[in-house]
């Protein structure tokens, strides 16, 4: 049988025997939103599956089933019992409908054309037609009825086949028996048949198959050559060995604790012992709970395929990453919102053909998931490069669902109003269609991440795509969390949200300031929001104002969403690995604190729940654009910014220079100054560094210490001294160009102040120029073609790659690199941008990659992006290497070895 | 990490007071001049004196969690829960640890005596006029030599739900 078509049967089997217990609820408790949500939910997930799958029969049903469902969530239509009864019955033919499934991998002939009927006629007006179902009820429902019989024999089969496999713990492979023939198990047992040998098992045993394929990890069951060498462990026992381990961990901390301090103690070798022994078993045992995410992509590309096919798009699903590895117990939560996400993605977000043609876009659209792991977390991104959300459409919505008004949309940015997309019941579809546009959606996407504590982040720009960024912790056991002090007691705070630590206080340069009576600090020019931890959480039992807080505090920045404030708080201790636990069930509305722990020294502590304080916090919406942070995100998506280093020299100007090119800071003895053929040098690290200033006219100090910028190249290293070194400070560079002065590039706005942006190019040269010139006189100069849209960088790569003894070209895009093409000039290697204006640097070299004259030439990729999936990209598309824009040894090296390589 | 749960030995709650013989088990525990009683079975350790961290925000009953070797018990202020008013003197409590529903509590009152084992027939309704509050917990009255023992009904008094919806 068709993997995806199993897969489908067994998790709709899932759905739907939830589905009959929910329905039984909501007649119970017709009022109830979640209930409701839910079933929706379920039956839309349903419908949608089967449109893919190609099962129109299932599908009109569960559509229609479903039209009554929203109907009754939008409150049109009331719920009585007559009407869970005709919603059961829609959910008892697909029961029916699937059993034939099953055993016949196709849907029964005929139709339900008289179910349906009614359905959609009290979806209409909301009356239950014909009174008597029974007895004018197509032949379809009768045969539901027996097949239900039938059903519950499979069921109780499958309830003892499951029996069965799970009562010894885990059952070992007869190990020569699978070498010998390759599907061993097959016939003797039919609960874990090698994948080939489905579809010649008889029905009622492919169902707890499945199953066992379900919920096993999946590594097993797809390679049946490695099946001899893995046995089947039940989950629940994985789960209890985790459970030890991290109490052992735990344990483990806590010993730790009593003898730190104590060197001599008799116990600290073994201790030590038990701790790397303990550390290599969490490590073992969170291993058997890792799989790839790739799992919970598998099915995706059929989706596409078929999703592209019936909305007549074009799409290329690419998958990047899809080895990384998760939790186990995550994985399962997240596959429902990727699935989501990525058919939204493709039917909303992609345009059709004649539309991206129009947009001027290739006719082929790209969804990218893109997995990789980032500090404890996991990072997994859904981009598109269709229309991307259309605010407009997104602020009437919003107005007529009645969420906001439109002069508080007056004051929302766009950011904070593309969140409204994770509201419930929010869709801007124009029409629904059998895929999505229902609004369920990414609500219940929102809410699955963040119950793992998760975030998601939505950029958008409008016409250019949209891109989904997930955020979910590795795994649910452990986390690390940062451990602080507020009123006398301790909490933990988890890593994942905390973005810095900023300490405080009237004299430094972060103070916090109030705007009545409201703390605030200014952090990077921005305005953080700040939250009083002691206040929140009821512990401040004096009446005096914050003026002690004023003097000194410590502030956690935290994040939630696109969010971020600062949690003022009065101590901070280190980080902590920490096992949660879920706190008694009588605090469990206390939405502040996610759960609890036992820390190293055995004190019991809350764990703080970043996304409840900011709720807590009132005004604040979550992802709203007051978030200092998600502005700037949303501005460095447009933008980059470069860490540049601020410092003074030869007068009160300032100056900058990339930080990326200083390799050292070293403060200088003037004493150690000598002189050699007239020009200053110092014995630095074994060798003589060549000393520059920054002009003719510099004076250093007589005595004392010198700060200096260290630049190296390769063997050579070179001084150029300052007087003080001011900052270092991450800004987006917009370099207005003065070409009359040396050394200098040009002046740029700098945080806040004009900046004179020095040539290191320039002054390397000044300090080595006598060197080049014997170095370079062997051989011809090969000819490099430079492509960066941004003069600083042009003006900053062209001398040093001169230097470096190249012949460079430089122009602004890579249309001016196809016409020197088109004008036969030639080049030994191409440097190329990749965030360009007009063609990209990606689109670049695809266009080159078939080229007659230049196909064969090295194209360098330059970008502040070099992740291993930037670089995985680069490659596709024919870069032959990926270099960091500041990287300049990098760079250089890399060019002389592509060079040498050709 | 509620699996673990399994761990400790369910008991049935309140069948105490139905099992047979003639007489019942109750560890004592003594707040202010009141003797209370707890099914012997359903207590799973008696402490002395613990660290306890402080839950901000949680109801006043709530006294805070502490570590019982690797578990997060909640030690519930047993004298707030009966509306008492809090005690004078500076002498540390004990506390009885009960499982309630797979989680554990610990019960904070002036002092644990023994067990003891009372015949059945001493048993008393609650007289109608007894304190609201001190009849939704109890489970009725024995009659002791010179005192009254009043049963606590554990899964009651650990019932926060409809109490905070009252204080709400």
């Amino acid at each position: 049988m068709d993997d995806l078509l199993s897969e489908f049967l067994t998790e709709t089997s899932e759905s739907l025997s939830t589905l009959d217990v929910e329905l039984v609820k909501l007649e119970q408790n017709p009022n109830d939103p979640d209930i409701l949500s839910n079933i929706f939910r379920l039956v839309h997930t349903i419908k949608g599956t089967c449109g893919f799958l190609g099962l129109p029969r299932l599908e009109a049903v569960a559509h229609a089933g479903e039209n009554v469902l929203g109907k009754i969530r939008d409150g049109e239509l009331v719920v009585t019992a007559d009407a869970v009864t005709l919603v059961l019955e829609s959910i008892d033919t697909i029961k029916y409908l699937l059993g034939e499934l099953e055993q016949n991998e196709a849907e029964p002939d005929g139709n339900d054309a008289e179910l349906i009927a009614r359905l959609n006629h009290f979806a209409d007006t909301g009356e239950i037609p014909g009174a008597a179902p029974a007895a004018d009820a197509a032949p379809a429902a009768e045969e539901a009825a027996a097949e239900e019989v039938e059903m519950t024999d499979d069921e109780k089969l499958q309830a003892a086949f499951d029996a069965a496999e799970y009562d010894p713990d885990f059952e070992i492979p007869d190990e020569p028996a699978a070498a010998a023939e390759p599907e061993p198990e097959a016939p003797a047992k039919p609960t874990a048949p090698p994948a080939a040998a489905k579809s010649q098992e008889v029905a009622p045993a492919k169902k707890p198959a499945e199953k066992a394929k379900a919920e096993a990890p999946r590594g097993e069951t797809k390679e049946s050559s490695v099946a001899a060498q893995t046995i089947r462990v039940n989950v629940e026992l994985l789960e209890n060995l985790m459970t030890l381990v991290s109490e052992l961990v735990l344990t483990r901390n806590q010993l730790l604790q009593m003898v730190r301090g104590k060197d001599d103690s008799e116990f600290t070798v073994p201790l030590q012992r038990l701790s790397h022994i303990t550390t290599d078993l969490q490590e073992g045992v969170m291993k058997t709970r890792m799989q790839p995410i790739g799992n919970a992509w598998a099915k995706l590309p059929r989706i596409v395929r078929d999703l592209a096919l019936e909305m007549n798009k074009k799409i290329d699903l690419q998958m990047i990453g899809a080895d990384t590895e998760l939790d186990r117990q995550v994985l399962e939560l997240i596959k429902d919102p990727l699935t989501h996400m990525v058919r939204n993605s493709a039917d909303h977000g992609l345009e059709d053909i004649p539309g991206r043609r129009e947009a001027g876009k290739p006719e082929t659209g790209t969804v990218t998931l893109n997995a990789y792991h980032e500090g404890g977390h996991i990072i997994i991104e859904i981009s598109d490069d269709g229309r991307g959300l259309n605010l407009e459409r997104i602020k009437a919505k919003a107005i007529s669902n009645g969420l906001t008004t439109e002069s508080e949309l007056e004051g929302m940015a766009d950011q904070q109003i593309q969140q409204f997309i994770f509201k419930a019941g929010f869709s801007t579809a124009e029409k629904v269609t059998s895929v999505s546009g229902r609004g369920v959606g990414m609500d219940v996407v929102r809410t699955n991440i963040e119950k793992i504590g998760g975030t998601v982040e939505l950029k958008s720009v409008e016409g250019r795509g949209s891109t989904f960024i997930i955020k979910i912790p590795l795994t649910l056991a452990i986390v690390s969390a940062l451990i602080v002090e507020s009123g006398g007691e301790r909490f933990a705070i988890p890593q994942i949200s905390v973005l810095e630590l900023v300490r405080a206080s009237n004299n430094s340069e972060h103070s916090i300031e109030r705007i009545h009576d409201t703390p605030v600090l200014r952090l990077r020019n921005r305005l953080l929001p700040l939250v009083t931890l002691k206040r929140i959480l009821g512990l401040d039992t004096s009446d005096a104002t914050d003026d002690s807080l004023d003097e000194e505090a410590f502030i956690v920045v935290a994040q939630v969403g696109t969010y971020s404030f600062g949690i003022i708080v009065d101590r901070v201790f280190d980080t902590e690995e920490i096992v949660v636990k879920p706190v008694a069930p009588i605090l469990r509305d206390l939405s502040l604190f996610s759960g609890n722990t036992i820390l190293g020294d055995g004190s019991v502590i809350m764990i703080l729940d970043p996304n409840g304080i900011a709720t807590r916090t009132g005004e604040i919406t979550v992802g709203g654009s007051q978030g200092v942070e998600g502005k700037a995100k949303q501005d460095a998506s447009d933008r980059e910014t470069t860490s540049m280093l601020v410092f003074r020299a030869g007068g009160n100007e300032v100056r900058a220079v990339p930080l990326a090119l200083v390799a050292r800071l070293e403060e200088i003895d003037v004493e150690n100054i000598e002189h050699s053929n007239g020009r200053p040098l110092v014995q630095y690290r074994g060798k003589l560094m060549p000393l520059v200033f920054i002009d003719g006219n510099y004076q250093m100090k007589s005595e004392g210490r010198q700060p200096t910028l260290v630049f190296q190249d390769r063997e050579r290293t070179m001084g150029l001294v300052v007087d003080e070194i001011v900052d270092i400070v991450d800004d987006v560079l917009n370099v207005e160009l003065t070409a009359d002065q040396d050394g200098l590039v040009g002046s740029a706005v700098i945080d806040g102040k004009a900046t004179d942006l020095i040539d290191a190019g320039y002054y390397l040269e000044l300090a080595f120029s006598d060197w080049f010139g014997t170095e370079d006189s062997g051989g011809e100069k090969k000819r490099v073609l430079l492509i960066d849209d941004s003069p600083f960088f042009r003006n900053l790569l062209t001398p040093m790659l001169s230097v470096a003894g190249f012949n460079v070209t430089a122009v602004e895009t890579a249309e001016q690199a196809m016409e020197l093409k088109n004008r036969g000039n030639q080049f030994d290697a191409i440097i190329s941008d990749i965030e360009m204006p007009g063609m990209n640097g990606f689109e670049f070299a695809e266009a080159l990659q078939d080229d007659a004259e230049w196909g064969d030439i090295p194209i360098i990729a330059l970008s502040s992006h070099t992740s291993e999936e930037d670089f995985e990209r680069g490659r596709q598309v024919g870069f032959s290497d990926y270099v960091a824009k500041f990287d300049r040894d990098a760079l250089v090296s890399t060019l002389i070895q592509t060079l040498s390589s050709m | 990490m509620s699996d673990k749960n399994a761990l400790v030995p369910s008991q049935e709650k309140g069948g105490a007071l139905e099992l047979g013989g003639d007489s019942q088990d109750f560890v004592t525990a003594n707040i202010g001049k009141q003797l209370f009683g707890i099914p012997v079975l359903t207590v799973q350790d008696v402490l002395g004196p613990q660290r306890i961290t402080r839950i901000p925000l949680s109801p006043p009953e709530v006294a805070g969690s502490l570590n019982l070797r690797g578990r997060i018990v909640t030690a519930i202020d047993v004298r707030k829960r009966l509306g008492l008013r809090d005690k004078e003197d500076d002498e540390p409590g004990m506390s009885i640890v009960v499982d309630e529903g797979g989680e554990l509590y610990s019960l904070m009152v002036d002092q644990v005596g023994e067990v003891l084992s009372v015949p059945k027939k001493a048993f008393e309704q609650n007289p109608a006029t007894l304190d609201p509050r001190w009849r939704e917990f109890s489970d009725g009255i024995f009659r002791l030599d010179k005192k009254l023992l009043v049963i606590l009904d554990v899964t009651r008094l650990l019932d926060f739900t409809s109490s905070i919806k009252q204080a709400g």
